[in-house]
This record gives structure tokens, sequence and C-alpha cells, in this order.
């Protein structure tokens, strides 16, 4: 009867109804489509992007059970398309001389930063251990939303999450003897 | 916080195992100024994870809401025209249904009235059918324009 009531209802979303939808994940979305992308400016435009279809499709929103899950899952979707045509069109190059800059760019600005280490630590790592740190460690989305946006199961993701753990400590044990040394 | 606590967390934490109240306790602890020298490498790793939390989306949203036709009034401006056309081709189709026996009886006498009257007017119209010979009369003396035509002719001749 409810869900009926729910159809029944002609009135259109408001903007500003939608953006009290959006606001309280839109950073998220952006942080992962940044996680998978790494330029901001195309985690920018992949987060337009996202809520602009969600925008569009805002008479059904209301049927959604869990808009922000289904919303992460779209951005997961959307940035590894984005990921797939430019490994086509071999971007790498370009996608490779960003993160150079980057790096070489925030080393004269801020040297011995070691939060950078830990960003290109986590850049390194399989596109997988990435979405499952950044929605846990970094989100703290619990593991059935985790599941459910990723489409895998919650073991899955433990392990997964568990290589990712384990990579950036071992490999933070290095650079921080480097340093000691 | 006691260290073993932190260590034992740790283990927990590189297993995947950890509640997120768990991973909470260990964020707290490692954005601390000092830790547990053995353990300062974890230190950027959840010092990254909490800063990397406040990274926000700034850019402007470019939402129109544009007036998409609405096909619904289309569909119920539809189903009003199919009506109306099914009850001018059929009007009143049930209603004899619904009619009582009185009424049928009524509407029975009704129609055998009606009939009466129009064989008795059929019967007056063929009284005055006669009429019509007039017409045909009109007809046969129609030739006698042509009379005219010679005299016309003769006057032009003349002129």
């Amino acid at each position: 009867m409810v869900r009926r009531n729910n159809i029944n209802q002609p009135k259109e979303m408001t903007q500003l109804e939608f953006l009290n939808v959006v606001t309280p994940f839109k950073d998220k979305v952006f942080r992962l489509a940044k996680r998978l992308l790494v330029s901001r400016e195309e985690a920018e435009d992949a987060t337009q992007e996202v809520l602009i279809k969600l925008w569009k499709n805002k008479a059904k929103i209301k049927d959604y059970k869990n808009i922000e899950a289904f919303s992460m899952t779209m951005t997961k979707n959307f940035c590894f398309d984005k990921l797939k045509s430019k490994q086509a069109q071999n971007l790498k190059i370009v996608h490779n001389n960003y993160q150079d800059h980057n790096v070489s760019l925030q080393k004269a600005v801020e040297l011995n930063d070691s939060l950078n280490w830990v960003e290109k630590i986590m850049q390194e790592l399989p596109e997988q251990q990435k979405m499952v740190v950044q929605l846990r460690d970094i989100e703290q989305y619990d593991f059935k939303d985790i599941a459910k946006m990723l489409d895998m199961n919650e073991t899955a993701i433990r392990v997964a999450l568990s290589r990712a753990r384990k990579t950036i400590r071992e490999k933070l044990t290095k650079t921080h003897n480097y340093g000691v040394k | 916080m006691v260290l073993n606590n932190i260590e034992h967390l740790l283990e927990k934490y590189e297993n995947g195992e950890t509640s997120l109240k768990e991973e909470q306790q260990l964020k707290n602890y490692f954005s601390q100024e000092t830790v547990a020298p053995h353990l300062e490498m974890y230190k950027p790793m959840f010092q990254y994870f909490v800063v990397n939390q406040q990274e926000q989306f700034t850019k402007q949203l470019p939402l129109k809401s544009k007036k998409v036709f609405n096909y619904k009034w289309l569909s119920i401006a539809a189903v009003v025209v199919l009506m109306v056309s099914i009850f001018i081709t059929k009007p009143f189709n049930n209603e004899e249904l619904m009619l009582t026996a009185a009424e049928k009886t009524e509407i029975k006498n009704a129609k055998e009235a009606l009939a009466i009257m129009s064989k008795h007017l059929n019967q007056g119209t063929a009284q005055v059918n006669y009429l019509g010979a007039i017409n045909k009369a009109g007809t046969q003396v129609d030739y006698l324009k042509e009379i005219t035509n010679p005299m016309d002719r003769l006057f032009k001749n003349k002129k």
C-alpha cells in the first residue's frame, strides 16, 4: 500500500529535495572516483556525471532502497569504463605523466610528507583493493554495504582488505627504514 | 590505551577482522603526537585515512529541470476520446437491459403509434402525388422557349 502511494505521487523532486538526498554522500562519490581515476579533475567530472544521471532519474529515486549504495556502484562502473577506454586509447602515458607531475609538485611543496607515500602506495594497489580500502578505511562503510556496492561477498572483501592493509604496512615499513637510515 | 591492546587490534586489523569501532580506536591512537616506536610506520597510514575523509567535491552541479512532455495527460486524453466515440456509436447500449417490463410495453405502444402515424402520412403524400403531373406538363411545354430563338435571330439579321 505504501509503495503504491509512492508510485502514484505525481510530484517530481525539486532541485532542493534532490540536493538534500545527494549531499550526504556526494563527497564519498567524489573520493571513490578520485581513488580510481587519480586526477582530481577527472574525478570531479565523473562525480558530476553520476549526480546528473541521478538527477535525470529522479522520478525513480524514491523506489531505490539505498540510493547511496546505488550511487557508489554507479561511480565504480563509470570509473571502470573510463579506465578501460583510457587503456584502449593508450592514454596510459598521459596518466603516468600526470602522476609524476603531481608527486614532483607536492614534493616541492612539502618534501617530507609521509602521507604522500601512503597515497603513492595506494595508487599501486590493484583496483579492487583500492576500492575496498577506500570504502572501509576511509568511508567507514560496514561490510554489508560494501558487499552491495561492489557486488562481492563479505569474505572476499575481508580477504582483499587484509591483503591491501598488509601491503601498505610492508611498503611503509620499508620507506620508514629508509628514512631512518 | 594499553599498548598490548593496540598490538592485538593491529593484528586483527591486518586480517580484516576488526569492527568499525575498533578501527576508530586505532585511528585515535595513531592520531596522537607520539606512538610506540615499533608501530611508527602505521602512523601515516591511519592519518592518511582520516585526512582523506575530509576531501570534498566542490564543483557546481548544472541541474536543469527542463519541462518534459507529460505522457500521462496524453493517455488520459486518449481514453476520454475513446470513451466519447464509443458512447456516440453505441449510445444507451446498456439502458435497454435496465428497462422494466412496463417501460418496455410503453415503448412498444409508442412505436406502434408512431408507425400508424407515419403510415397515414405516407397515404397523405401518395394522394398528393398527382401534383407531380404538373411538373411533367411544365417540362413538356419547354419547347415553347425555342420560339423565342428564331425571333432573336430575325431581329439580329435586321440590324
